[in-house]
C-alpha cells in the first residue's frame, strides 16, 4: 500500500471530508444531522492518525491508540447527545437549533 | 491492485460524504453516513491497522449508526423532508469549507514530507494488548484509565438525564 500511493492522497482525502463536515455543520439545522456532521469531522482526524503512523512511524503505534480513544470519546458524545435532544424532543416537540432557543429545565 | 482500491474507496468516502450534509431525508443521510464509515475502515484494512478497523466497523457502524437511527425514528417521521437550505447560508457555508480546504491542499502540497518508512508495522493482538496496559515507555495506561472514567461518566449522565425528563 504503501509504496504506490503517496501519503498526500491520504491527507487530501481527510482534509476534503472535514471540510465537508464543517460545512454540513454550518448548513444543517436539525440537530441530529449535525451530530452527524460531527462524526465525518471526527472520521477524517481519525484516518490523519492512521496515515501519519502508518507512513512515517511504523515502529510505534501512537496514531493508531489515539484513533481508539477518539472513537471511545465519539461514542460517549453520541450517547450523551443523543440522550439530550430526546428529552429536548418531549419537551418542545422539535429538533431544530433555531426553535430550541430554550435550556431552562 | 492496491491503487485501485484505494481509488475506490476514497472516490466512496468523498460522495458519500457529501450525501450525508446534502440529503434531505435524515433516514437516508444516516445510511449514507453508514457507507462512509464502512469505506474509511476498508482504508484502515488496507493500512495493515486490522484492529482499529475492527473497532471502527463494530464502535461506529454497529453501534453509534444504530443509535442515530433509533433517535431518528424517535424524533422525526420516515417520509419527512427536511426543509430546503436558503441559497445565502449555503452560499457562505461553502464559500468558509472551500476556503479552509483550499488552503489546507495547498499547505499539504507544498510542504516537503520526509522519506516515509519502508519497514513493516506489527499491529497483533499481544502488542496492542501489553502497550495498552503499559506503563513504562510506549504505555497507554493512563489514557486507558482516563477514557474509562469518561465512559462511566457519560453513561451515569444519560441515565440522569433520560430519567430527569420522564415526569
Amino acid at each position: 500500500m504503501i509504496e504506490k500511493i503517496g501519503i498526500e492522497n491520504l491527507l487530501i482525502l481527510s482534509a476534503l471530508m472535514f471540510f465537508i463536515g464543517v460545512y454540513g455543520f454550518l448548513v444543517r439545522k436539525n440537530l441530529i444531522t449535525m451530530l452527524m456532521s460531527v462524526e465525518l469531522i471526527l472520521n477524517a482526524v481519525n484516518i490523519n492518525f492512521v496515515a501519519f503512523n502508518r507512513y512515517f512511524y511504523p515502529e510505534k503505534l501512537q496514531g493508531h491508540f489515539f484513533a481508539l480513544f477518539v472513537i471511545a470519546v465519539a461514542a460517549t458524545e453520541v450517547a450523551v447527545a443523543i440522550a439530550i435532544i430526546i428529552s429536548l424532543y418531549r419537551k418542545i416537540r422539535t429538533i431544530d437549533v433555531e426553535k430550541a432557543s430554550e435550556m431552562k429545565y | 491492485m492496491e491503487q485501485v482500491l484505494f481509488y475506490i474507496f476514497a472516490g466512496m468516502i468523498l460522495v458519500f460524504s457529501v450525501l450525508t450534509v446534502t440529503s434531505r431525508r435524515i433516514l437516508r443521510a444516516a445510511v449514507y453516513l453508514l457507507f462512509v464509515l464502512v469505506a474509511a475502515a476498508a482504508l484502515f484494512f488496507l493500512m495493515q491497522f486490522e484492529f482499529l478497523a475492527a473497532v471502527q466497523l463494530t464502535l461506529y457502524a454497529g453501534g453509534i449508526i444504530v443509535l442515530i437511527i433509533f433517535s431518528v425514528m424517535l424524533t422525526s417521521h420516515v417520509s419527512e423532508k427536511l426543509e430546503p437550505v436558503k441559497f445565502g447560508k449555503a452560499a457562505f457555508a461553502f464559500a468558509a469549507s472551500a476556503a479552509g480546504a483550499a488552503l489546507t491542499v495547498y499547505t499539504l502540497l507544498s510542504y516537503p514530507f520526509p522519506e516515509v518508512s519502508a519497514a513493516e508495522i506489527d499491529t497483533s493482538m499481544k502488542r496492542i494488548g501489553s502497550e495498552l496496559l503499559g506503563y513504562q515507555a510506549n504505555g497507554y495506561a493512563l489514557p486507558f484509565e482516563v477514557i474509562s472514567i469518561l465512559l462511566l461518566a457519560g453513561m451515569l449522565g444519560v441515565i440522569i438525564i433520560a430519567k430527569r425528563s420522564e415526569k
